[in-house]
């Protein structure tokens, strides 16, 4: 039932249908346009993967669609066809969670750890419409569960080592499974120290510490109906953000959720699935371990979110349907407080953060018609409602300093609307979609007040005024694949109206010591995003597999300025080595020279890089112990270098040699 | 119209929020002063007060009062600016004022309050020393204009400052000798308010103290972004737009050379 292999841009349909019941479906099957990174049961996956004990952060950039933007070494932040937090969605398993931290230090992918996850489903663009409102697209991240495959008591303990950053893992699992019930339990903990650049020199404050604990467990009840609760506690400690002028002296996290799943016998519903959930999150800036800060100061943010979802699947004769009515409330609250030198002084207290609650709910609907054997055709929509509002009075008469006649709630519609022609046939597959969605403005971006962004130098306010921001999206696709090649070039375009950005204000003068000025947040009348990426595989025979990846972004605004973050050319190759127990992969990664760099968004010229990666993996059973063994060593020739995505052009990680070691019981 | 005849409107508190901080007596009368919150200080004081026939034990709703406030200095004696003294409301009982105090007592310095008062066409008088201490932030500054004309500026409003934009009352004054201090009209005092212990943040949207009606305080708008320490910088300018005293913000100047302070 789970796969075992990194797919990437594969048209490819996951089956759904978790409960063991057989459910035989005489329609055929339409397509499902998505990409799936397998992340995975600990002790198989051994075998796949470069690096098992990865981060989710390491996981996720295989993905052509994804890059990450690295503050240190920990936490980075998702870009799905290179848009950031804003622009695009991130669940875990339909669950919406929103990170505390107003400098985006804690996008919710740090709050989840590989252990807990069994697969991201990456998505572009309003493919990604079913749990929120995307322009980017989304990434689901789905947990770990064992349903009721096999039987019985299943353990199995992670350790893991790196020299560069000496980052220690230890990690294990204990499932159990009977007929009707199953529990999921799993612990992970990872501490790194500084980690030391292709130069040697050590990068100071890019230590992190952090433990996840999870559990899952489920109940069947007449065998087609199913009662789960998850439950994930993940807290870091003393985490270090070299690009940024403050560390995190606290990340924690409790995501939770009881779901209900309901498979009718005989019915048009295949699948009924209803889910709650709350999540709760807190976090704290540090920057007593600085050695000289202008003014210290304190900034907590907290993050509580409520929601739910109903979700149902059905098929009538060659249409296939999803309906899921989702709805979510968040309160973000995050207060900064600055401690004057002359300690006789009031300290100084504002809300970045005032307070803002969110009401969110939509309808997503979907019909996926399977036109014959090879080619599907998929309409879906969505109309969602969102409500904002800000309960601080202190926040909003700070906000009114700015916007005087602002009232303290507004109300948006964002609908959603898209289409999709698949066609597949004697291994030559092609695709074309076209899309429209909208999103609202996040909370920064709407009620922020004075944060500073450390790349551009500027305090940013919101703007409770803003548009809604719109995408009208297109995108191609063609593949081909025989028993040894496959191939698969993909590409979006997004023309992207009332594109939200900040805008230097002359008259203002910044609040944070240091600051070049300060940014609202205003729309552009429209930028211009496009990617393309190509797949390939070729299996030279049984023992050898050689892949290879590359990618193309292209952004620019209105008046032909390039946008930040936006990839230069990204390649990716590999030859794998897997003979019975034994497996290998030689790989290599680079970028080109950054030379659609934009300076007034904080960016440089970043030079063309290249690394080579090295691991073997041996597999054997001793008694009745599983064994896997992964070692490898990462950017062998140590070279110095620094991404795009790299904020304020940290350096990554030198030579690094690792071990990981898993054992099945 | 309404033909309603019922007399039990209810009787509105005159010293609500007020506290009592000083009794002067004569023969005849006490006189109650009371304020918001403690008692008098250096800067923008508004006095309530009430008078109470000692023969009777009732406070005396008609009277005609004056008041002059005079600082006892070593070499010579002077007053501040003030305002006459009037009724609240005709039914009331409370009389109310303000009186700038442009410096505190000292040592050998003090201030006091002499209140004349007619009841009845009978004139009265009392005086007493009064307690003026200085304030923990500067209220009020004093200084020479360009045009060699002594002027004073007091921090009135808001008593309670907050994060957001506040309703500003300021008042401009000049000397015409040591014992008449009147409203400066039509003038302009400009406000820049500075946190320097955040780098000299200031705040936007501030709007300029002016006047509306000749005699009045002055009213502006006072932009907070925080709660803290905050140095309001001033300039005052004249009706022509001359600058008589102050200077602009720049980072070679951090701050001017008159301002108030408040912090919250």
């Amino acid at each position: 039932m789970k796969k075992f292999l990194l797919f990437i841009g594969m048209f490819f349909l996951i089956p759904t249908v978790i409960i063991a019941q057989e459910k035989s479906i005489d329609t055929i099957t339409p397509k499902d346009l998505k990409e799936v990174i397998v992340i995975g049961k600990k002790a198989q996956l051994y075998q796949k993967q470069a690096k098992p004990l990865a981060t989710i952060d390491e996981y996720l950039q295989q993905s052509t669609k994804v890059d990450m933007i690295r503050r240190g070494s920990y936490a980075w932040e998702p870009m799905i066809n290179n848009m950031t937090t804003e622009r695009t969605l991130v669940t875990i398993d339909g669950m919406r969670v929103f990170g505390a931290c107003t400098d985006k230090m804690d996008p919710i992918t740090s709050y989840v750890e590989v252990s807990n996850l069994s697969e991201a489903t990456i998505k572009s663009g309003q493919q990604g419409a079913c749990h929120g409102s995307t322009i980017g697209g989304s990434i689901d991240l789905q947990r770990n569960r064992s349903g009721f495959s096999d039987l019985g008591w299943d353990t199995s303990l992670n350790t893991g080592f790196e020299t560069n950053s000496k980052q220690k893992i230890i990690g294990s699992a204990v499932n159990y499974t009977e007929k009707a019930f199953y529990v999921d339990t799993d612990f992970m903990f990872r501490d790194a120290e500084n980690y030391t650049d292709g130069m040697g020199q050590e990068v100071l404050f890019s230590q992190f510490r952090k433990f996840n604990i999870s559990a899952t467990s489920g109940f069947a009840f007449d065998k087609n109906k199913l009662l789960e609760g998850s439950i994930i506690y993940d807290k870091a400690t003393n985490v270090g953000y070299p690009a940024l002028p403050m560390d995190v002296s606290l990340a924690e996290a409790l995501i939770t959720s009881l779901k209900y799943e309901y498979v009718p016998e005989s019915s048009k519903i295949e699948n009924w699935e209803t889910k709650i959930y709350y999540n709760t999150i807190t976090h704290k800036m540090d920057d007593t371990k600085r050695p000289s800060v202008p003014i210290h100061m304190d900034m907590p943010g907290w993050s509580d979110t409520f929601g739910f979802y109903s979700k149902a699947k059905g098929v009538l004769n060659n249409h296939h349907f999803i309906a899921d009515l989702n709805s979510f409330y968040n309160r973000s609250v995050a207060e900064m407080t600055m401690y004057p030198a002359d300690s006789n002084e009031k300290l100084m207290f504002m809300y970045t953060w005032p307070d803002v609650k969110t009401v969110y709910t939509a309808l997503f609907l979907e019909d996926n018609i399977a036109l014959n054997c090879h080619s599907s055709l998929k309409f879906s929509t969505s109309l969602a409602n969102h409500y904002n509002q800000v309960a601080s009075e202190l926040g909003l008469e700070s906000l009114q300093i700015f916007y005087p006649n602002m009232k303290d709630s507004k109300n948006r519609i964002l609908p959603s609307i898209s289409s999709n022609y698949s066609y597949d046939e004697n291994g030559f597959s092609y695709g074309f979609g076209l899309a429209f969605g909208e999103r609202a403005p996040s909370v920064s971006e709407g009620y922020g007040f004075y944060l500073f962004n450390s790349f551009d130098l500027f305090d940013y306010i919101g703007n409770p005024e803003l548009k809604n921001e719109n995408s009208l999206e297109g995108s191609v696709s063609v593949g081909y694949k025989t028993q040894k090649w496959s191939a698969k070039m993909s590409a979006s375009y997004f023309h992207i109206s009332n594109y939200i950005v900040g805008k230097p204000d002359e008259t203002l003068i910044p609040m944070t010591i240091g600051a070049s000025g300060v940014k609202i947040y205003t729309a552009l009348d429209y930028a211009t995003i496009f990617n393309a990426d190509l797949n390939l595989e070729y299996q030279f025979s049984t023992d050898f597999k050689w892949k290879g990846q590359l990618v193309y972004s292209y952004g620019k605004d209105f008046e032909d300025q390039n946008l930040p973050f936006v990839s230069p050319l990204r390649y990716f190759s590999s030859l794998d080595y897997k003979n019975g127990k034994f497996t290998s992969e030689i790989a290599v990664q680079g970028n080109a020279t950054q030379t659609q760099f934009s300076p007034f968004y904080g960016e440089d010229r970043t030079p063309s890089y290249a690394i080579l990666n090295f691991d073997v993996g041996y597999s054997f059973a001793f008694e009745k112990v599983k064994c896997n063994l992964k070692t490898g060593i990462e950017n062998i020739f140590d070279t110095y270098y620094s991404t795009f995505s790299d904020w304020n052009n940290i350096p990554r990680k030198g030579r690094n040699f690792f071990l990981n070691v898993a054992f099945g019981f | 119209m309404t033909s309603c005849t019922n007399n039990d409107e209810p009787t509105v508190d005159e010293l609500d929020g007020l506290t009592k901080f000083k009794e002067i007596s004569n023969t005849t009368h006490t006189i109650e002063l009371y304020k918001h919150m403690s008692g008098l200080e250096q800067g923008y004081n508004e006095i309530a007060l009430k008078i109470k026939d000692k023969t009777t034990n009732q406070y005396v709703k008609d009277a005609t009062i004056s008041w002059m406030p005079v600082m006892h200095m070593a070499m010579m004696n002077h007053s501040c600016p003030k305002s006459p003294v009037t009724k609240v409301s005709t039914d009331g009982l409370v009389y109310e004022g303000y009186i700038v105090f442009q410096m505190a007592q000292n040592a050998t310095e003090y201030w006091d309050l002499k209140i004349d008062y007619t009841i009845n066409g009978a004139a009265y008088s009392m005086t007493s020393v009064i307690d003026v201490p200085a304030s923990t932030k500067q209220k009020v500054t004093t200084f020479t204009g360009s045009d060699n004309v002594r002027y004073i500026v007091a921090y009135v409003d808001p008593h309670h400052p907050k994060v957001g934009i506040n309703d500003m009352v300021v008042g401009v004054w000049k000397m015409q000798d040591m014992m008449n201090f009147p409203v400066v009209d039509n003038y302009k005092l400009k406000i820049d308010p500075r946190m320097p212990s955040m780098g000299n943040h200031s705040s936007p949207n501030n709007v300029d103290a002016t006047q509306t009606l000749a005699g009045d305080l002055y009213n502006g708008k006072l932009s907070l972004t925080m709660t803290g320490y905050w140095k309001i910088n001033l300039q005052l300018l004249n009706a022509s737009g001359t600058v008589l005293k102050g200077e602009t913000i720049t980072d070679a100047v951090p701050a001017s050379s008159i301002y108030f302070e408040i912090e919250f």
